[in-house]
């Protein structure tokens, strides 16, 4: 099977490996930090624009990758919701002894509620654990990008980075 | 089917505040909306049949280019319907080959 | 006869854009338009755009959109809707039709800024009631809010593809899988990522056999194509669907620079004929100008650029801006749009911009 993001349109771990946006291991048992899964060299850079803190940087030309300062990434998830791509994410990993948390970008409607019990998946859109809503975040800055927090059992923070649609058609 | 919830646009507010008359079928429709929209809506597909071999058409492009989805219009027939807006009352129909002129009372 | 210093054809993103830099610089514009709203299909692009802040990059189309009109509507912009120009004839004369009649007006200048239309393409059943480009299931999805379908096969993974398959998930349908007959995907990753995790299947080396339905489409054969893109025995695959959208591409609307006699260049990577232009965007007929996907397809946001520059270079002929202060503009415009045309994707489109800017001093040909 193929892979790669131009063969299927999900990151191998190759590629984020090789990506400047991915926190080091250190960084991600300290608390919540950025995930930037962005690849590809295309002309952008808010998240860059959007960070208060300085800790993601592009830099000219605009078609770099962005690279993420772990240390000055405070988790704030401001990012997040700016990356027209919706490939940033924000991992949480020692949230409690046996969980994570993963916020994602969910442009989708119903929003899901907090409290409740979800259908979370992996790049690929297939099911991969039942997670809990912690946090819904959309307020006007952010767009209609709105912001979904779920909590999942620990070994699953690099996997799940969305949940299910509820359909509504 | 109407998309009346979204995730970026918001709610449609708008109402379904005409009625138009499709091969003899009324069809509630929203003033204003190009008549495509309003078919679409109601989930009619078929537009026209082409002239030599009676096939079926429907809309293709949607910003009145293509003439694909042609039809009878009060009577004058080759109307754009992705790019003619609905009025209340307006009479549609299917249009056979390139249609007829007429006059509608 | 009416008369206006310049005249703009087209009030999408490239002439809006441009109608606004005329005007800013004490130009008078006439604004005309076959649609009954300005803007073009900016105002289906619901999605955040990429480049940067001063691309008014996370910012969504339509919203972008809007702000264009409230800028032309404060600098005074003419806008003239209802009114399909269909020629061009000698002096500028340019003839229009507005409310059936028809009507004329000579302009000092010309800025042809009249966009692209959807590529079709050719298999059985592609005429069926439900086969529709993927730029119209946009527009009627974003703009009028009404669903074409509920499962639905994208045909084409360019950009376009990518951004209206999610788009269609957003307003409730399913896209069952979007196929693509070359071996890669050839947008963004980015849009193809989004709905992968969204769970929709992308196939690559696939194209599509056949639609197969009565009165409208009840299903598509999808099929796989080996090395030299022949179909290969054996793998085709039945999907029920109601709905296919095609996304193979767009074609410059060129109508109007081949009646007014510009040459033009044939340039595949660019989407086909396109009217040679120079840097100020002019094309061989002094005096008229082009500007957005006419001259290339690319983005609403090259397109803004573009618009700005014919603008600028308008105001420039017309002696509304010191030599000077045009260049120091337009040299403005112009890193933007190198920034927009860098990396993977944008440069080929930024060498065959070049070639064909080229070609205005005598360069060869492009094959």
């Amino acid at each position: 099977m193929a892979k790669g993001i131009k063969k299927t349109g999900i990151p191998s771990w190759e590629e984020l490996k090789a990506s400047p946006g991915l926190p080091d291991a250190d960084r991600l048992e300290e608390g919540p930090v950025a995930f930037i899964e962005c690849v590809q060299e295309i002309p952008c850079n808010p998240c860059e624009d959007v960070c208060p803190f300085g800790a993601i940087e592009v830099g000219s030309p605009i078609t770099n990758l962005p690279k993420l300062y772990g240390k000055k990434c405070t988790g704030c998830g401001l990012c997040v919701a700016a990356c027209p791509g919706l490939v940033i994410f924000k991992v949480h990993k020692n949230y409690t002894d046996s969980t994570s948390l993963v916020e994602f970008p969910f442009e989708y409607h119903p929003l899901p509620k907090t409290g409740k019990t979800v259908r979370c998946v992996n790049r690929e859109g297939k099911f991969v654990v039942e997670g809990k809503v912690v946090k819904v975040r959309n307020p006007k800055q952010f767009d209609a990008t709105p912001l979904i927090t779920v909590e999942v059992p620990k070994k699953y923070f690099l996997e799940v980075r969305s949940i299910e649609r509820k359909r509504w058609c | 089917m109407r998309v009346k919830h979204h995730p970026i646009l918001g709610e449609d507010r708008r109402k379904e505040d005409a009625t138009i008359i499709v091969d003899g079928r009324k069809i509630k429709a929203i003033a204003g909306e190009p008549i495509a929209a309003a078919l679409m809506a109601a989930g009619i597909r078929v537009f026209r049949k082409t002239p030599k071999k009676n096939q079926p058409r429907g809309v293709f492009c949607a910003i009145g280019r293509c003439t694909d989805c042609v039809m009878t219009v009060n009577g004058i027939p080759n109307v754009r319907t992705c790019v003619t807006p609905v009025e209340d009352g307006m009479v549609i129909e299917t249009q056979n080959g390139l249609g007829k002129w007429r006059e509608i009372r | 006869m009416k008369k206006t210093q310049v005249a703009i054809i087209g009030a999408g993103p490239a002439g809006l854009a441009a109608a606004i830099e005329i005007a800013r610089a004490g130009g008078e514009v006439t604004l005309l338009d076959e649609n009954h709203k300005p803007g073009g299909q900016l105002f289906k692009q619901i999605h955040k755009f990429f480049g940067s802040g001063e691309h008014r990059a996370g910012i969504r189309g339509f919203k972008i959109g809007e702000q264009l009109l409230e800028d032309t509507e404060k600098l005074g912009v003419n806008v003239l809707l209802d009114s399909p120009v269909y020629s061009i004839f000698e002096d500028f004369v340019i003839g229009y039709t507005h409310d059936g009649r028809e009507k004329a007006i000579q302009a000092e200048r010309i800025i042809l800024a009249t966009g692209a239309s959807e590529n079709a393409l050719a298999f059985p059943g592609c005429t069926l009631p439900g086969v529709m480009g993927a730029g119209a299931a946009q527009t009627m999805i974003n703009v009028h809010r009404v669903l074409p379908g509920k499962k639905i096969i994208m045909v084409g993974s360019g950009n376009v593809g990518l951004i209206v398959s999610y788009q269609l998930l957003q307003a409730g349908a399913d896209v069952v899988a979007l196929i693509e007959a070359a071996p890669e995907i050839g947008g963004y990753g980015v849009h193809a990522s989004k709905i992968r995790r969204a769970g929709v299947a992308i196939y690559t080396s696939h194209t599509i056999q056949e639609v197969i339905g009565e009165d409208s489409v009840e299903g598509a054969v999808i099929v796989g194509l080996d090395e030299e893109w022949r179909p290969i025995k054996g793998t085709e695959k039945f999907i029920e669907v109601d709905t296919v959208c095609i996304a193979v591409g767009l074609s410059p609307l060129a109508e109007l620079a081949w009646l007014a006699g510009c040459e033009f260049a044939f340039v595949p990577s660019l989407g086909g004929h396109i009217p040679k232009h120079d840097r100020n965007m002019e094309t061989t007929i002094k005096g008229l100008y082009v500007a957005g996907d006419l001259t290339g397809i690319e983005e609403a946001s090259s397109a803004m650029e573009e618009g700005r520059l014919a603008g600028i270079a308008c105001a420039e002929s017309l002696g509304l801006y010191s030599e000077e202060k045009a260049r120091h503009l337009k040299e403005k415009v112009w890193a933007r749009l190198d920034a927009l045309r860098t990396g993977p994707f944008g440069e080929r489109r930024r060498d065959a911009k070049r070639k064909l800017m080229d070609l205005m001093e005598g360069g060869a040909d492009i094959g």
